[in-house]
């Protein structure tokens, strides 16, 4: 049964060929039995997933339908789900039980999802491997002495595991797409501003955005179909209809045309890699895409930007994190200083605290003009840059990552060749597209993932494309050995 | 030496709105600790802020009623700094793009004279919570009531010369903040604030001096006090041979002192950013078309009103256009009796004191203003004198009557105007006191004038007060001279 994906969920219970409940029980037992050598888990909540399951089924029973009743999910450990901890993977909200769900996690839980656990992350989401969690690195089930890649770490080893269909995942600079790619997932990252952020743990509110994390197009539809919308909670989620991104995904690509932007193919690329994605390429030919090189030339400014932006935002946002009135305060505090200092410094973990540090700097008096404001300057040139190129292009493509899945502890003491790991994936988040990562084969028995961009609001599209290679390619239902 | 005193004034009023500038919790004031804390009050992890738009139409209320203008765009920025009851870590408030730019407001001076005093700024911004030290032993409570509670900061030019114009203008803020009904200018509670940045410089020097800013000062009097003080404090720390430091000092009122809080130096770096999780606030001329036709008269045009349409001073125009409560009172008192000069004195005079030895406010007056205009008529038509309204409007004070009609009935308080009848009283009067009588008539003409009040008085004690006093000085002056 763990081999089934939403779909085939959808319709197994609709032809009661087995109940939520026997799906729920049977993953549960395969987490238990499994997740130890992965630790994709944080907190697997069998009790509430349960009650969920023989809800779903008495739902069902009652004459209800609907695609995801029923079918089991994680989320990643950063959305809120009521009176169950939400960690964000960090020692300081050691006990943080959260008042109230996440609009996500009620969306998904309304359509009848059922939550089988919150899924590890890197800490605070500041990562691109899965090592920074405070509840230990996740590992790739690939080859379980790498990396699964970040910060949706957890949520792409128990995907690619076969422990879960589909989960929940947040991008702020490519972390539902770059662990998508190392672990052979298809995973979707919105418009800024589609999936309401409402009890989505910031860490950086301008680029975060929630997406799925499933093994196909048609899976991620979906989830995000569920997920996506407006929310009056949330001032930055965009008041447009969704669309029919199921309906979307049966379109033929006759006519498409790909831009291919020259700065995703230079140096610094596995060509390994680069051969994969030019296969994808060839197959989309054959279904009917044209091609053509195009140039985003600010992208090599991407990575000092989002450097900047994110960390300066999360230097912000997690200032709530004081020990005050929620998660880790240190023992026996003689002031108030020494109360925000020890709690701070034992609760985050070094990533973190880095990151607070370089944000702090970067806004600071005599500084912002520097940093900040010319971040932001920057911002607005890569937007600029797509804007431009969709006029001749309905679609990008690219490389995911430069490279794939790495040994578990290899760029610990080199941040910035980790930082270097988001270059094809970042530009998305800083102009607000959509971005898509797909499997696109192996390298080495490694996965490597390809990305595709598009104007806002043209989730539909990426789904499309997906799905229709999805269907002339078996890549995506390779499944790692042992799981 | 001549020393200038310079300050500027940045005013805090809290907007009485229904909800809280980014959540919906309510903002009534008094309510048991953190019961109206939601979790975005709360600053729990994942909680966004949506804005109340009742906020900004109240700021937008403001800017047009100070002539400023109203930022299309305005962003709101954090203002990061670390406190247990500042939830978030970070105030949001508004730094580069406040919503209500550059405006003015004229005040009145003691003399009379008007004075313009330029606004910088008011932007908005969420309050704080507050931290409870006196019932937790070795702890502090933390109260997040008023956390997200929308303030406007209202920020002056250093136009303001002395303590005095400070008031005078804190004053036609809170008189404006009322009128617009923005703010309830409840400065016990807390809802408008005052923050004294206060500076001296020699008389005829361009350059400011180093200015300290005096936090948080919530009533008129103090302002005056804390200012005069720390004026007094500048100029003989400068004449001893000192500086002034750039600093936040604190007034305590019971010791009439300020003290230093931080200086410059121990200042937070606050890292003003743009906030990510709020966009831009666009506000559209149809918007502001709309409230600006929601103003109602504002008090300087109340004031010129006054002036203009019933000939009043200009000091007792001020006054009565200070609350928009009053002013409707005063103009409620003229419509019945129709002499302003006199519905101006009584309001002043008598309702006032009235009023403030039970401190009540003017909503709250014993004496409608029908009762006090139907008294002042009979004041008028000579019904009663003066002094007498003054026994009629303690009986109406005091629920004797429904009326000053229903009074002077009553208590027969209805003056003595037949003149036979105050001849045959003065005739008594002057047999009672045959010396003076003589006295009188031996003395010259410069102690007659003085001698004469005597048989005044004696006259209206003797007709308690009732007798025409016209009357009683003309056919006195007869009979005395006769």
């Amino acid at each position: 049964m763990h081999q089934f994906t939403l779909a085939e969920i959808a319709r197994g219970l609709a032809d009661k060929q087995f109940s939520s409940e026997e799906l729920t029980r049977s993953l549960l037992a395969r987490i238990a039995q499994l997740d130890p050598q992965l630790n994709s888990f944080i907190t697997v909540t069998e009790e509430l997933a349960l009650s969920q399951a023989t809800a779903a089924d008495a739902r069902r029973a009652n004459g209800e339908s609907g695609a995801l009743l029923g079918a089991p999910i994680g989320h990643k450990d950063l959305f809120c789900t009521q009176d169950v901890l939400t960690s964000c993977a960090s020692k300081i909200l050691t006990g943080f039980k959260a008042p109230y769900n996440a609009t996500v996690v009620e969306k998904l839980a309304s359509a009848g999802t059922v939550t089988l656990g919150k899924l590890n992350m890197d800490e605070f989401a500041m990562g691109s491997a899965n090592e920074s969690s405070h509840y230990g690195a996740v590992k790739n089930p690939w080859d379980l002495t790498r990396v699964p890649g970040g910060s949706s770490g957890g949520s792409a080893a128990a995907v690619a595991a076969r422990l879960l269909p589909a989960a929940t995942g947040t991008d702020t600079g490519g972390s539902i797409r770059q662990p998508a790619a190392l672990t052979n997932l298809t995973g979707i990252k919105p418009t800024y501003g589609r999936v309401s952020r409402w009890g989505m743990i910031a860490y950086a509110s301008s680029l975060d955005q929630g997406g799925p994390l499933a093994r196909t197009a048609e899976d991620c539809a979906l989830m995000l179909q569920a997920m996506a919308g407006f929310d009056t909670k949330d001032s930055t989620s965009v008041d447009q209809p969704v669309d029919d991104y199921l309906a979307a995904l049966s379109q033929p690509l006759n006519g498409l045309r790909i831009g291919l932007p020259k700065e995703y193919f230079g140096a610094g690329l596995d060509a390994r890699i680069g051969e994969k994605v030019m296969t994808v390429v060839e197959e989309l030919k054959k279904l009917g895409a044209s091609v053509k090189e195009i140039s985003l030339p600010n992208m090599q400014h991407a990575i000092p930007a989002y450097y900047v932006i994110a960390p300066a935002e999360a230097s912000s946002n997690l200032s709530r994190f004081d020990g005050v009135r929620f998660g880790y305060r240190c023992e026996n505090p003689v002031n108030l200083e020494d109360l925000y200092k020890r709690s701070r410094g034992e609760g985050f973990g070094a990533e973190v605290k880095r990151r607070i540090m370089v944000g702090t700097y970067a806004l600071s008096a005599g500084y912002y003009d520097a940093y900040y404001l010319k971040a932001q300057k920057i911002r607005r040139l890569i937007k600029n840059d797509f804007v431009a190129a969709f006029n001749d292009v309905d679609v990008i493509l690219g490389p995911t990552t430069p490279n794939l899945a790495w040994k578990l502890g290899e760029k610990n003491n080199d941040p910035v060749a980790a930082y270097l790991e988001d270059i094809y994936t970042i530009t998305a988040n800083l102009a607000g597209i959509p971005g898509l990562s797909m499997p696109a084969g192996f390298v080495d028995g490694l996965p490597v993932g390809v990305q595709l961009l598009a104007p806002y609001f043209q989730e539909g599209r990426l789904l499309n494309v997906a799905h229709q290679y999805q269907q002339v390619t078996d890549w995506h239902i390779q499944a790692p050995a042992g799981f | 030496m001549q020393w200038e005193t310079v300050i500027g004034l940045e005013i805090h009023a809290q907007l009485s709105t229904q909800s809280k500038i980014f959540s919906a919790s309510a903002i009534a004031f008094g309510a048991e600790p953190n019961t109206q804390a939601s979790l975005v009050d709360l600053g729990m992890p994942g909680t966004l802020p949506v804005l109340n738009a009742e906020a900004v139409r109240m700021a937008c209320k403001f800017g047009l009623a100070i002539d400023a203008e109203i930022a299309p765009h305005n962003i709101f920025a954090r203002k990061n700094y670390f406190y247990p009851d500042l939830p978030k870590g970070y105030q949001t408030s508004q730094m580069d793009h406040p919503i209500v730019g550059k405006g003015f407001l004229d005040i009145t001076l003691e003399d009379g004279t008007q004075k313009r005093i330029g606004i910088t700024r008011a932007h908005l911004e969420e309050d704080a919570g507050k931290s409870l030290h006196e019932d937790f032993h070795g702890m502090s409570g933390i109260d997040l009531n008023r956390a997200g509670t929308p303030l406007l900061e209202i920020v002056s030019e250093p136009d303001i010369r002395s303590a005095k114009e400070a008031v005078a203008y804190v004053k036609a803020i809170h008189a404006l903040v009322r009128y617009l009904g923005i703010c309830d200018g409840n400065m016990a509670e807390g809802s408008l604030r005052c923050d004294c940045n206060v500076s001296v410089r020699p008389v005829g020097q361009a350059e400011f001096g180093t200015r300290a800013e005096i936090k948080n000062v919530n009533s008129f009097r103090f302002i005056e006090k804390a200012i005069n003080h720390e004026v007094q404090r500048q100029i003989e720390l400068i004449e001893d041979g000192g500086k002034v430091v750039q600093e936040t000092r604190l007034y305590d009122p019971n010791k009439d002192q300020t003290r230093s809080m931080r200086s410059k130096e121990e200042a937070n770096d606050y890292r003003y950013f743009p906030c990510p999780d709020l966009l831009p606030v666009v506000i559209e001329q149809s918007f502001l078309d709309e409230v600006r036709a929601t103003l109602p008269e504002l008090p300087v045009e109340k004031r010129a009103r006054f002036e203009r349409e019933f000939g009043l001073s200009a000091y007792d125009a001020d006054v009565l256009a200070a609350s928009r409560e009053l002013a409707n009172y005063f103009e409620a008192v003229n419509t019945v009796c129709g002499d302003a000069k006199l519905a101006a004195n009584w309001v002043m005079g008598e309702l006032s004191s009235l009023l403030n030895k039970d401190n009540l406010e003017i909503d709250q007056s014993p004496v409608s203003a029908e009762q006090l205009g139907g008294m002042i008529l009979r004041i008028k038509d000579n019904t009663i004198s003066g002094k007498i309204a003054k026994m009629v409007f303690e009986a109406l004070a005091a629920g004797e009557g429904a009326s000053a009609d229903e009074v002077i009935e009553k208590k027969g308080l209805k003056q003595v105007t037949d003149s036979g009848a105050i001849e045959a009283m003065l005739d008594e009067v002057l047999a009672a006191n045959a010396e003076q009588v003589e006295q009188y008539r031996a003395a010259d003409e410069a102690k007659r004038g003085k001698m004469f009040g005597f048989f005044v008085g004696q006259a209206m004690k003797a007709s308690k007060g009732k007798a025409n006093p016209g009357q009683v000085n003309e056919l006195l002056k007869k009979k005395l001279e006769a």
